[in-house]
Protein backbone atom coordinates (compact mmCIF):
# COMPACT_ATOMS: atom_id res chain seq x y z
CA UNK A 1 0.00 0.00 0.00
CA UNK A 2 1.41 3.34 -1.18
CA UNK A 3 1.19 6.70 0.56
CA UNK A 4 -1.73 8.11 -1.35
CA UNK A 5 -4.02 5.41 -0.63
CA UNK A 6 -2.83 5.23 3.25
CA UNK A 7 -3.42 9.06 3.44
CA UNK A 8 -7.11 8.35 1.72
CA UNK A 9 -8.00 5.91 4.36
CA UNK A 10 -6.48 8.33 6.95
CA UNK A 11 -8.70 11.23 5.66
CA UNK A 12 -11.80 9.67 6.72
CA UNK A 13 -10.75 9.12 10.22
CA UNK A 14 -9.15 12.15 11.06
CA UNK A 15 -10.71 15.13 9.66
CA UNK A 16 -9.16 18.06 9.46
CA UNK A 17 -5.43 16.53 9.47
CA UNK A 18 -3.18 17.81 6.44
CA UNK A 19 -1.27 14.67 5.81
CA UNK A 20 1.48 14.34 2.78
CA UNK A 21 3.47 11.75 0.73
CA UNK A 22 6.89 12.37 1.51
CA UNK A 23 9.25 10.65 -0.95
CA UNK A 24 11.03 7.11 -0.56
CA UNK A 25 12.94 4.46 -2.31
CA UNK A 26 11.83 1.21 0.03
CA UNK A 27 8.01 2.08 2.14
CA UNK A 28 5.36 4.71 2.12
CA UNK A 29 6.26 8.11 3.62
CA UNK A 30 3.75 10.26 5.28
CA UNK A 31 4.21 13.45 6.85
CA UNK A 32 2.30 14.51 9.82
CA UNK A 33 1.59 18.07 11.80
CA UNK A 34 2.57 17.74 15.08
CA UNK A 35 -1.14 18.85 16.11
CA UNK A 36 -2.99 15.49 14.85
CA UNK A 37 -0.05 13.04 15.51
CA UNK A 38 -1.95 11.41 18.90
CA UNK A 39 -5.18 11.00 16.28
CA UNK A 40 -3.37 9.89 13.48
CA UNK A 41 -1.43 6.78 15.05
CA UNK A 42 -4.50 6.00 16.88
CA UNK A 43 -6.58 5.57 13.71
CA UNK A 44 -3.23 3.82 12.37
CA UNK A 45 -3.59 1.31 14.94
CA UNK A 46 -7.01 0.53 15.09
CA UNK A 47 -8.14 1.08 11.59
CA UNK A 48 -8.69 -2.84 9.96
CA UNK A 49 -6.84 -1.86 6.67
CA UNK A 50 -3.97 -0.71 8.38
CA UNK A 51 -3.51 -1.90 11.77
CA UNK A 52 0.14 -0.21 12.49
CA UNK A 53 0.36 -2.55 16.09
CA UNK A 54 4.11 -2.45 16.53
CA UNK A 55 5.89 0.96 16.24
CA UNK A 56 9.10 0.09 15.59
CA UNK A 57 11.58 2.50 16.07
CA UNK A 58 11.18 6.13 16.81
CA UNK A 59 14.43 8.73 16.24
CA UNK A 60 15.13 12.23 14.75
CA UNK A 61 17.10 13.78 12.10
CA UNK A 62 18.69 17.42 12.72
CA UNK A 63 18.68 19.23 9.05
CA UNK A 64 20.44 22.42 10.43
CA UNK A 65 20.44 24.92 8.98
CA UNK A 66 16.81 23.91 7.25
CA UNK A 67 13.59 25.56 9.51
CA UNK A 68 11.99 23.86 11.05
CA UNK A 69 14.90 21.93 11.84
CA UNK A 70 14.08 19.13 12.91
CA UNK A 71 12.39 15.75 11.53
CA UNK A 72 10.95 13.07 14.37
CA UNK A 73 10.63 9.50 12.41
CA UNK A 74 8.18 6.99 13.45
CA UNK A 75 8.83 3.64 11.65
CA UNK A 76 5.55 1.65 11.96
CA UNK A 77 5.18 -1.94 11.15
CA UNK A 78 1.91 -3.65 10.49
CA UNK A 79 2.20 -7.84 11.14
CA UNK A 80 -1.54 -8.80 10.38
CA UNK A 81 -1.67 -6.81 6.72
CA UNK A 82 2.39 -7.20 6.04
CA UNK A 83 2.75 -2.94 5.91
CA UNK A 84 5.37 -0.93 6.88
CA UNK A 85 5.35 2.74 6.92
CA UNK A 86 7.54 5.92 8.06
CA UNK A 87 5.57 8.61 9.57
CA UNK A 88 7.41 12.17 10.14
CA UNK A 89 6.91 15.05 11.90
CA UNK A 90 8.73 18.23 11.00
CA UNK A 91 9.30 20.50 14.51
CA UNK A 92 11.26 23.74 15.41
CA UNK A 93 14.05 23.96 18.16
CA UNK A 94 11.05 25.30 20.55
CA UNK A 95 8.59 23.41 19.12
CA UNK A 96 7.35 20.13 21.21
CA UNK A 97 5.66 16.44 19.51
CA UNK A 98 3.20 15.19 21.74
CA UNK A 99 4.19 11.58 23.06
CA UNK A 100 2.74 8.78 21.73
CA UNK A 101 2.83 6.48 24.61
CA UNK A 102 -0.73 6.56 25.32
CA UNK A 103 -1.00 4.54 21.52
CA UNK A 104 2.33 2.41 21.56
CA UNK A 105 3.47 1.55 25.49
CA UNK A 106 6.94 1.08 24.10
CA UNK A 107 7.49 4.77 22.83
CA UNK A 108 8.64 5.57 26.36
CA UNK A 109 12.39 4.92 26.15
CA UNK A 110 12.13 5.18 21.98
CA UNK A 111 11.21 9.33 22.55
CA UNK A 112 12.96 9.12 25.68
CA UNK A 113 16.41 9.00 23.60
CA UNK A 114 15.52 11.49 20.96
CA UNK A 115 15.18 13.90 24.12
CA UNK A 116 18.51 12.98 25.64
CA UNK A 117 20.02 13.05 22.10
CA UNK A 118 18.02 15.81 20.15
CA UNK A 119 16.41 18.04 23.11
CA UNK A 120 13.03 17.45 20.99
CA UNK A 121 10.53 17.82 23.94
CA UNK A 122 7.94 15.11 23.82
CA UNK A 123 4.67 17.16 25.62
CA UNK A 124 2.93 14.90 27.78
CA UNK A 125 5.67 12.39 28.56
CA UNK A 126 6.01 10.71 32.02
CA UNK A 127 9.51 10.55 31.90
CA UNK A 128 11.94 13.02 30.28
CA UNK A 129 15.25 12.64 31.67
CA UNK A 130 18.27 11.91 30.14
CA UNK A 131 18.97 7.97 29.09
CA UNK A 132 22.16 7.40 27.58
CA UNK A 133 24.12 10.31 28.63
CA UNK A 134 24.72 11.42 32.75
CA UNK A 135 22.15 13.12 34.53
CA UNK A 136 24.36 16.13 34.51
CA UNK A 137 24.89 16.38 31.00
CA UNK A 138 24.79 19.46 29.17
CA UNK A 139 23.75 19.54 25.31
CA UNK A 140 22.12 17.11 23.18
CA UNK A 141 25.33 15.33 21.37
CA UNK A 142 23.00 14.30 18.04
CA UNK A 143 22.37 17.78 17.12
CA UNK A 144 24.45 19.25 13.83
CA UNK A 145 25.66 22.22 15.64
CA UNK A 146 27.42 19.49 18.71
CA UNK A 147 30.77 19.82 18.37
CA UNK A 148 32.11 16.10 17.67
CA UNK A 149 35.28 16.17 19.97
CA UNK A 150 34.66 18.29 23.33
CA UNK A 151 37.76 19.54 25.15
CA UNK A 152 36.10 19.02 28.86
CA UNK A 153 38.88 19.36 31.80
CA UNK A 154 39.29 16.19 32.89
CA UNK A 155 38.53 15.91 36.57
CA UNK A 156 42.02 15.59 38.65
CA UNK A 157 43.60 15.80 41.86
CA UNK A 158 46.50 18.20 42.11
CA UNK A 159 49.29 15.96 43.52
CA UNK A 160 50.79 16.22 46.99
CA UNK A 161 53.13 18.77 47.60
CA UNK A 162 54.37 19.02 51.01
CA UNK A 163 57.59 21.48 51.71
CA UNK A 164 60.05 20.14 53.83
CA UNK A 165 59.43 22.40 56.50
CA UNK A 166 55.64 21.25 56.28
CA UNK A 167 57.14 17.69 56.38
CA UNK A 168 59.18 18.27 59.29
CA UNK A 169 55.95 20.11 61.24
CA UNK A 170 53.90 16.90 60.02
CA UNK A 171 56.33 14.45 61.69
CA UNK A 172 56.71 16.34 65.21
CA UNK A 173 52.75 16.62 65.28
CA UNK A 174 53.02 12.82 64.97
CA UNK A 175 55.42 12.17 67.44
CA UNK A 176 53.63 14.53 70.19
CA UNK A 177 50.38 12.83 69.74
CA UNK A 178 52.51 9.27 70.19
CA UNK A 179 54.13 10.46 73.40
CA UNK A 180 50.35 11.20 74.99
CA UNK B 1 3.96 -8.30 71.74
CA UNK B 2 4.38 -5.21 69.19
CA UNK B 3 3.63 -5.66 65.78
CA UNK B 4 5.87 -6.79 63.37
CA UNK B 5 7.17 -3.88 61.11
CA UNK B 6 7.35 -4.46 57.48
CA UNK B 7 9.11 -2.13 55.00
CA UNK B 8 10.05 -2.95 51.33
CA UNK B 9 13.88 -2.87 50.41
CA UNK B 10 15.65 -1.47 47.96
CA UNK B 11 18.74 -3.24 46.16
CA UNK B 12 21.02 -1.93 43.70
CA UNK B 13 21.63 -4.74 41.02
CA UNK B 14 24.71 -3.66 38.46
CA UNK B 15 26.36 -1.86 37.11
CA UNK B 16 28.90 -4.39 37.87
CA UNK B 17 27.02 -7.71 38.02
CA UNK B 18 27.81 -10.72 36.12
CA UNK B 19 24.33 -11.82 35.68
CA UNK B 20 23.49 -8.37 33.95
CA UNK B 21 25.31 -8.95 30.48
CA UNK B 22 27.73 -6.00 30.78
CA UNK B 23 26.70 -3.14 32.45
CA UNK B 24 23.30 -3.01 33.10
CA UNK B 25 21.99 -1.37 36.36
CA UNK B 26 18.65 -2.92 38.20
CA UNK B 27 16.82 -0.90 41.32
CA UNK B 28 14.77 -3.38 42.55
CA UNK B 29 12.40 -2.66 45.23
CA UNK B 30 11.10 -6.14 46.95
CA UNK B 31 8.84 -6.94 49.26
CA UNK B 32 10.72 -10.42 50.80
CA UNK B 33 11.73 -11.60 47.94
CA UNK B 34 8.88 -10.69 45.74
CA UNK B 35 9.73 -7.58 43.05
CA UNK B 36 7.57 -4.88 43.78
CA UNK B 37 9.08 -2.46 41.05
CA UNK B 38 12.26 -2.32 38.86
CA UNK B 39 13.74 0.70 37.73
CA UNK B 40 16.95 -0.31 34.82
CA UNK B 41 19.45 2.62 34.90
CA UNK B 42 21.37 2.58 30.94
CA UNK B 43 23.96 4.23 28.84
CA UNK B 44 26.80 2.83 30.95
CA UNK B 45 28.24 1.53 27.93
CA UNK B 46 26.93 4.87 25.26
CA UNK B 47 29.60 5.22 23.06
CA UNK B 48 27.88 7.77 20.14
CA UNK B 49 29.07 5.27 17.71
CA UNK B 50 26.21 7.03 15.64
CA UNK B 51 27.20 10.19 16.23
CA UNK B 52 30.75 9.35 15.04
CA UNK B 53 29.28 7.41 12.36
CA UNK B 54 28.24 10.92 10.76
CA UNK B 55 32.01 12.18 10.54
CA UNK B 56 32.64 8.82 8.64
CA UNK B 57 32.50 8.02 4.72
CA UNK B 58 30.19 5.34 3.90
CA UNK B 59 32.32 2.29 3.60
CA UNK B 60 34.18 3.49 7.05
CA UNK B 61 31.24 2.88 8.93
CA UNK B 62 31.03 -1.08 8.82
CA UNK B 63 33.67 -1.43 11.25
CA UNK B 64 31.45 1.14 13.55
CA UNK B 65 27.85 -0.59 13.22
CA UNK B 66 29.65 -3.96 14.14
CA UNK B 67 30.15 -3.10 17.30
CA UNK B 68 27.01 -2.23 18.45
CA UNK B 69 26.05 -5.51 18.96
CA UNK B 70 28.71 -7.08 19.89
CA UNK B 71 27.61 -10.88 19.55
CA UNK B 72 26.31 -10.06 16.31
CA UNK B 73 28.40 -8.20 14.60
CA UNK B 74 27.68 -9.17 11.41
CA UNK B 75 23.77 -8.98 11.55
CA UNK B 76 24.72 -5.16 12.46
CA UNK B 77 26.66 -4.76 9.23
CA UNK B 78 24.05 -6.26 6.80
CA UNK B 79 21.41 -3.84 8.09
CA UNK B 80 23.45 -1.01 7.17
CA UNK B 81 24.92 -2.15 4.21
CA UNK B 82 21.53 -2.98 2.69
CA UNK B 83 20.60 0.05 3.42
CA UNK B 84 23.03 2.16 1.75
CA UNK B 85 22.93 -0.29 -1.31
CA UNK B 86 19.08 0.26 -1.01
CA UNK B 87 19.84 4.24 -1.59
CA UNK B 88 22.13 3.21 -4.38
CA UNK B 89 19.76 1.34 -5.62
CA UNK B 90 22.47 -1.58 -6.02
CA UNK B 91 21.98 -5.13 -6.55
CA UNK B 92 24.45 -7.67 -5.46
CA UNK B 93 25.19 -10.48 -7.94
CA UNK B 94 23.18 -14.13 -6.22
CA UNK B 95 26.73 -15.67 -5.14
CA UNK B 96 26.63 -12.56 -2.85
CA UNK B 97 23.59 -13.00 -1.78
CA UNK B 98 24.29 -16.44 -1.09
CA UNK B 99 27.50 -15.97 1.22
CA UNK B 100 25.76 -13.20 3.02
CA UNK B 101 22.73 -15.39 4.07
CA UNK B 102 25.15 -18.17 5.20
CA UNK B 103 27.21 -15.54 7.00
CA UNK B 104 24.32 -14.12 8.58
CA UNK B 105 23.05 -17.19 9.64
CA UNK B 106 26.66 -18.35 11.09
CA UNK B 107 26.63 -15.37 13.31
CA UNK B 108 22.84 -16.04 14.42
CA UNK B 109 24.58 -18.96 15.62
CA UNK B 110 27.69 -17.77 17.49
CA UNK B 111 24.84 -15.29 19.12
CA UNK B 112 22.61 -18.04 19.98
CA UNK B 113 25.89 -20.22 21.49
CA UNK B 114 26.10 -17.21 23.97
CA UNK B 115 23.21 -16.85 24.80
CA UNK B 116 22.66 -20.59 25.27
CA UNK B 117 26.03 -20.60 27.49
CA UNK B 118 25.55 -16.94 29.60
CA UNK B 119 21.50 -18.06 30.15
CA UNK B 120 22.40 -21.65 31.48
CA UNK B 121 25.08 -20.66 33.39
CA UNK B 122 22.90 -18.44 35.66
CA UNK B 123 20.67 -20.32 36.03
CA UNK B 124 22.73 -23.07 37.59
CA UNK B 125 24.36 -24.94 34.66
CA UNK B 126 28.02 -23.65 34.60
CA UNK B 127 28.93 -26.27 32.40
CA UNK B 128 26.62 -25.11 29.57
CA UNK B 129 28.87 -22.04 29.25
CA UNK B 130 32.14 -23.66 28.44
CA UNK B 131 30.35 -26.28 26.04
CA UNK B 132 28.87 -23.69 23.84
CA UNK B 133 31.84 -21.45 23.73
CA UNK B 134 33.77 -24.55 22.65
CA UNK B 135 31.26 -24.65 19.70
CA UNK B 136 31.40 -20.98 19.34
CA UNK B 137 35.25 -21.03 18.85
CA UNK B 138 34.93 -22.49 15.52
CA UNK B 139 32.39 -20.19 14.12
CA UNK B 140 34.94 -17.46 15.31
CA UNK B 141 37.93 -19.60 13.28
CA UNK B 142 35.53 -19.08 10.22
CA UNK B 143 35.45 -15.98 10.67
CA UNK B 144 39.04 -15.57 11.61
CA UNK B 145 39.31 -17.07 7.60
CA UNK B 146 37.34 -14.91 5.93
CA UNK B 147 38.83 -11.42 7.56
CA UNK B 148 41.72 -12.05 9.72
CA UNK B 149 39.37 -10.97 12.45
CA UNK B 150 37.14 -13.42 14.73
CA UNK B 151 35.02 -10.58 16.49
CA UNK B 152 34.04 -8.03 13.96
CA UNK B 153 35.17 -9.31 10.13
CA UNK B 154 33.71 -6.34 8.57
CA UNK B 155 33.75 -8.45 5.72
CA UNK B 156 30.16 -7.42 4.17
CA UNK B 157 30.95 -4.13 2.30
CA UNK B 158 28.33 -1.59 0.42
CA UNK B 159 28.66 -3.31 -3.10
CA UNK B 160 29.41 -6.68 -1.67
CA UNK B 161 32.20 -8.31 0.01
CA UNK B 162 35.69 -7.19 0.95
CA UNK B 163 37.86 -9.88 -0.94
CA UNK B 164 36.71 -13.07 -2.53
CA UNK B 165 36.21 -16.46 -0.11
CA UNK B 166 39.13 -18.23 1.15
CA UNK B 167 40.49 -21.34 0.05
CA UNK B 168 38.90 -23.51 2.77
CA UNK B 169 35.92 -21.65 3.34
CA UNK B 170 33.76 -24.75 2.23
CA UNK B 171 35.58 -27.39 3.91
CA UNK B 172 35.37 -25.12 7.47
CA UNK B 173 31.78 -24.48 7.37
CA UNK B 174 30.83 -28.46 5.88
CA UNK B 175 33.21 -29.57 9.21
CA UNK B 176 31.35 -27.18 11.21
CA UNK B 177 27.64 -27.99 10.26
CA UNK B 178 28.36 -31.86 10.34
CA UNK B 179 29.34 -31.65 14.01
CA UNK B 180 27.14 -29.03 15.42
CA UNK B 181 23.44 -30.92 15.81
CA UNK B 182 24.73 -33.54 17.55
CA UNK B 183 25.96 -31.07 19.88
CA UNK B 184 22.84 -29.63 19.92
CA UNK B 185 21.50 -32.77 20.83
CA UNK B 186 23.81 -33.17 23.58
CA UNK B 187 22.83 -29.38 24.67
CA UNK B 188 19.13 -30.27 25.01
CA UNK B 189 19.92 -33.70 26.35
CA UNK B 190 21.49 -31.50 29.66
CA UNK B 191 18.29 -28.81 29.52
CA UNK B 192 15.28 -29.64 27.85
CA UNK B 193 14.26 -32.10 30.18
CA UNK B 194 16.40 -31.14 33.03
CA UNK B 195 13.91 -30.96 36.35
CA UNK B 196 15.64 -28.06 37.66
CA UNK B 197 16.26 -25.97 34.85
CA UNK B 198 12.34 -26.50 33.81
CA UNK B 199 11.47 -25.04 37.51
CA UNK B 200 13.71 -22.31 36.86
CA UNK B 201 12.47 -21.16 33.88
CA UNK B 202 8.29 -22.75 33.42
CA UNK B 203 6.28 -20.56 34.22
CA UNK B 204 8.41 -17.28 34.54
CA UNK B 205 8.95 -13.69 33.70
CA UNK B 206 5.65 -14.62 31.36
CA UNK B 207 4.71 -12.28 28.57
CA UNK B 208 1.47 -12.02 26.19
CA UNK B 209 1.71 -11.46 22.57
CA UNK B 210 -0.43 -8.51 23.43
CA UNK B 211 2.08 -6.78 25.44
CA UNK B 212 5.50 -7.29 23.42
CA UNK B 213 3.64 -6.01 20.28
CA UNK B 214 2.95 -2.90 22.48
CA UNK B 215 6.17 -2.73 24.10
CA UNK B 216 8.17 -3.29 20.57
CA UNK B 217 9.10 -6.19 20.94
CA UNK B 218 9.14 -8.47 17.71
CA UNK B 219 11.64 -11.05 17.15
CA UNK B 220 12.26 -14.56 19.42
CA UNK B 221 10.43 -13.17 22.29
CA UNK B 222 7.46 -12.52 20.68
CA UNK B 223 7.46 -15.86 18.78
CA UNK B 224 7.65 -17.31 21.69
CA UNK B 225 4.38 -15.54 22.87
CA UNK B 226 2.69 -16.90 19.46
CA UNK B 227 4.15 -14.66 17.02
CA UNK B 228 5.35 -15.80 13.58
CA UNK B 229 6.67 -12.54 12.83
CA UNK B 230 10.18 -13.39 11.21
CA UNK B 231 11.64 -10.31 8.93
CA UNK B 232 12.65 -13.28 6.64
CA UNK B 233 9.49 -14.29 5.86
CA UNK B 234 7.44 -11.50 5.82
CA UNK B 235 9.88 -9.10 4.38
CA UNK B 236 11.93 -11.17 2.92
CA UNK B 237 15.89 -9.91 2.14
CA UNK B 238 18.88 -10.81 0.63
CA UNK B 239 17.56 -13.69 -1.08
CA UNK B 240 15.90 -15.50 1.72
CA UNK B 241 13.29 -15.87 0.20
CA UNK B 242 14.86 -19.23 -1.76
CA UNK B 243 15.87 -20.66 1.46
CA UNK B 244 13.32 -23.47 2.78
CA UNK B 245 13.17 -23.30 6.51
CA UNK B 246 10.92 -22.70 9.23
CA UNK B 247 9.39 -19.87 11.86
CA UNK B 248 9.67 -21.92 15.40
CA UNK B 249 7.07 -20.38 17.59
CA UNK B 250 5.85 -21.80 21.12
CA UNK B 251 2.51 -19.92 22.42
CA UNK B 252 3.45 -20.20 26.32
CA UNK B 253 5.50 -16.63 26.15
CA UNK B 254 7.78 -17.84 29.16
CA UNK B 255 11.48 -18.04 29.87
CA UNK B 256 11.16 -21.97 29.24
CA UNK B 257 9.60 -20.66 25.36
CA UNK B 258 12.20 -18.56 24.54
CA UNK B 259 14.55 -21.32 25.57
CA UNK B 260 12.88 -23.28 23.14
CA UNK B 261 12.37 -21.25 20.23
CA UNK B 262 16.10 -20.24 20.32
CA UNK B 263 17.21 -23.90 20.16
CA UNK B 264 14.92 -24.74 17.17
CA UNK B 265 15.94 -21.54 15.68
CA UNK B 266 19.38 -22.74 15.85
CA UNK B 267 18.37 -25.74 13.78
CA UNK B 268 16.79 -24.06 11.29
CA UNK B 269 19.86 -21.52 11.02
CA UNK B 270 21.86 -25.14 9.92
CA UNK B 271 19.14 -26.05 7.68
CA UNK B 272 19.90 -22.63 5.57
CA UNK B 273 23.48 -22.94 5.72
CA UNK B 274 23.04 -26.27 4.72
CA UNK B 275 20.98 -25.23 1.45
CA UNK B 276 23.95 -22.47 1.01
CA UNK B 277 26.57 -24.41 0.81
CA UNK B 278 26.52 -25.57 -2.83
CA UNK B 279 24.45 -22.75 -3.94
CA UNK B 280 27.97 -20.97 -3.53
CA UNK B 281 30.74 -21.65 -5.66
CA UNK B 282 34.46 -21.80 -4.74
CA UNK B 283 35.44 -18.74 -6.73
CA UNK B 284 33.19 -16.60 -8.65
CA UNK B 285 31.59 -12.38 -8.11
CA UNK B 286 32.22 -11.51 -4.50
CA UNK B 287 31.05 -7.69 -5.02
CA UNK B 288 28.82 -5.74 -7.64
CA UNK B 289 29.80 -4.08 -10.98
CA UNK B 290 29.30 -0.68 -10.22
CA UNK B 291 32.52 1.41 -10.66
CA UNK B 292 31.26 3.94 -8.43
CA UNK B 293 31.54 2.37 -5.37
CA UNK B 294 33.61 -1.07 -5.80
CA UNK B 295 37.19 -0.56 -6.64
CA UNK B 296 38.36 -2.08 -9.83
CA UNK B 297 40.58 -5.50 -9.58
CA UNK B 298 44.28 -4.98 -9.16
CA UNK B 299 45.53 -6.42 -12.53
CA UNK B 300 43.69 -3.21 -13.87
CA UNK B 301 44.73 -0.74 -11.49
CA UNK B 302 48.40 -1.38 -12.67
CA UNK B 303 47.78 -1.21 -16.23
CA UNK B 304 44.59 1.02 -17.19
CA UNK B 305 45.03 4.44 -16.69
CA UNK B 306 40.72 5.07 -15.70
CA UNK B 307 40.99 1.90 -13.33
CA UNK B 308 43.73 4.14 -11.38
CA UNK B 309 41.80 7.08 -11.47
CA UNK B 310 38.90 5.23 -9.87
CA UNK B 311 40.80 3.48 -7.80
CA UNK B 312 42.16 6.42 -5.92
CA UNK B 313 38.91 8.59 -5.95
CA UNK B 314 37.11 5.75 -4.18
CA UNK B 315 40.35 5.11 -1.62
CA UNK B 316 40.38 9.25 -1.03
CA UNK B 317 37.20 10.93 -1.62
CA UNK B 318 34.70 8.07 -1.18
CA UNK B 319 32.03 7.72 -3.40
CA UNK B 320 28.43 9.43 -2.90
CA UNK B 321 24.83 8.55 -1.90
CA UNK B 322 22.12 10.01 -3.69
CA UNK B 323 20.12 12.00 -1.17
CA UNK B 324 17.26 10.48 0.89
CA UNK B 325 16.56 8.09 3.59
CA UNK B 326 15.76 4.67 3.92
CA UNK B 327 15.06 2.32 6.85
CA UNK B 328 16.02 -1.74 5.95
CA UNK B 329 15.15 -4.53 9.10
CA UNK B 330 17.10 -8.05 9.02
CA UNK B 331 15.78 -10.37 11.54
CA UNK B 332 19.13 -10.39 14.01
CA UNK B 333 19.38 -12.93 16.37
CA UNK B 334 17.79 -9.95 18.96
CA UNK B 335 14.74 -9.53 16.95
CA UNK B 336 14.54 -6.95 14.16
CA UNK B 337 17.97 -5.50 13.85
CA UNK B 338 17.03 -2.53 11.55
CA UNK B 339 19.40 0.18 9.88
CA UNK B 340 17.80 3.89 9.42
CA UNK B 341 20.23 5.92 6.96
CA UNK B 342 19.91 9.36 5.71
CA UNK B 343 21.95 10.37 3.19
CA UNK B 344 22.25 14.54 2.38
CA UNK B 345 24.06 13.48 -1.26
CA UNK B 346 27.64 13.78 0.29
CA UNK B 347 30.60 11.05 0.30
CA UNK B 348 29.69 10.87 4.33
CA UNK B 349 25.76 9.68 6.12
CA UNK B 350 23.76 12.78 7.66
CA UNK B 351 22.93 10.36 10.07
CA UNK B 352 22.80 6.43 10.60
CA UNK B 353 20.48 4.89 13.59
CA UNK B 354 20.16 1.05 14.41
CA UNK B 355 16.93 -0.29 15.72
CA UNK B 356 18.19 -2.02 19.11
CA UNK B 357 16.30 -4.91 19.89
CA UNK B 358 17.80 -4.54 22.95
CA UNK B 359 17.16 -1.69 24.07
CA UNK B 360 13.81 -2.22 24.18
CA UNK B 361 14.00 -5.82 25.68
CA UNK B 362 15.39 -3.87 28.90
CA UNK B 363 12.41 -1.25 28.49
CA UNK B 364 9.73 -3.99 29.00
CA UNK B 365 12.08 -5.72 31.71
CA UNK B 366 9.86 -4.13 34.43
CA UNK B 367 6.80 -4.94 32.91
CA UNK B 368 8.07 -8.63 32.39
CA UNK B 369 9.17 -9.03 35.90
CA UNK B 370 6.84 -7.35 38.62
CA UNK B 371 5.57 -9.35 41.24
CA UNK B 372 7.65 -12.46 40.69
CA UNK B 373 11.02 -13.56 42.54
CA UNK B 374 14.37 -11.86 42.69
CA UNK B 375 15.88 -15.06 41.44
CA UNK B 376 13.38 -14.91 38.41
CA UNK B 377 15.40 -11.30 37.24
CA UNK B 378 17.94 -12.86 36.72
CA UNK B 379 16.42 -15.66 34.35
CA UNK B 380 14.24 -12.96 32.60
CA UNK B 381 17.20 -11.47 31.47
CA UNK B 382 19.49 -14.22 30.48
CA UNK B 383 15.91 -15.34 28.39
CA UNK B 384 15.57 -11.75 26.92
CA UNK B 385 19.10 -11.62 25.59
CA UNK B 386 20.32 -8.52 26.01
CA UNK B 387 23.54 -6.91 24.91
CA UNK B 388 24.18 -3.85 26.56
CA UNK B 389 26.21 -2.44 23.19
CA UNK B 390 23.58 -3.01 21.72
CA UNK B 391 20.87 -0.98 23.55
CA UNK B 392 23.50 2.18 24.85
CA UNK B 393 25.14 2.09 21.41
Amino acid sequence: MDAPAIIDILHGLVPGASLVSGQSVDFATIYVPAATLVETATALRDDPRLRFNVLVEVTAADYLPRDPRFEVVYHLLSIPNRLRLRMKVRVTTEGSVPTVQGVWRGAGWLEREVWDMFGIVFAGHNDLRRLLMPEDWDGHPARKDYPVQIHKATQTYEPLEVSEAEFRANIERDRVKRAH
Amino acid sequence: MGEIRTETMTVNMGPQHPSTHGVLRLVLELDGEVIQSVMPTIGYLHTGIEKTAEQKKWQQVVPLVERMDYLAAQSNSLAYVLCVEKLLGLDMPQRVKDIRVLLAELQRLASHLIWLGTHAMEIGAVSMLFYAVRERELLMNINELIAGFRFFPSYFRVGGLREDLPRGFHEAVTAFLDRFPTKLDEFEGLLTKNDIFRRRTEGVGTISLEDAYSWGLVGPIARAAGSDYDVRKYFPYTGYEAYDFKVPTATEGDVYARYRVRIAEMRESVKICRQAIPRITPAGPWACDDTRVVPPPKDKVYTEMEALIQHFLIYSQGFTVPAGDAYVPVEGPRGEHGCYVVSDGSNRPWRVKMRAPSFLAIQALPAIVRGGLIADVVAVIGSNDVVMGDCDR
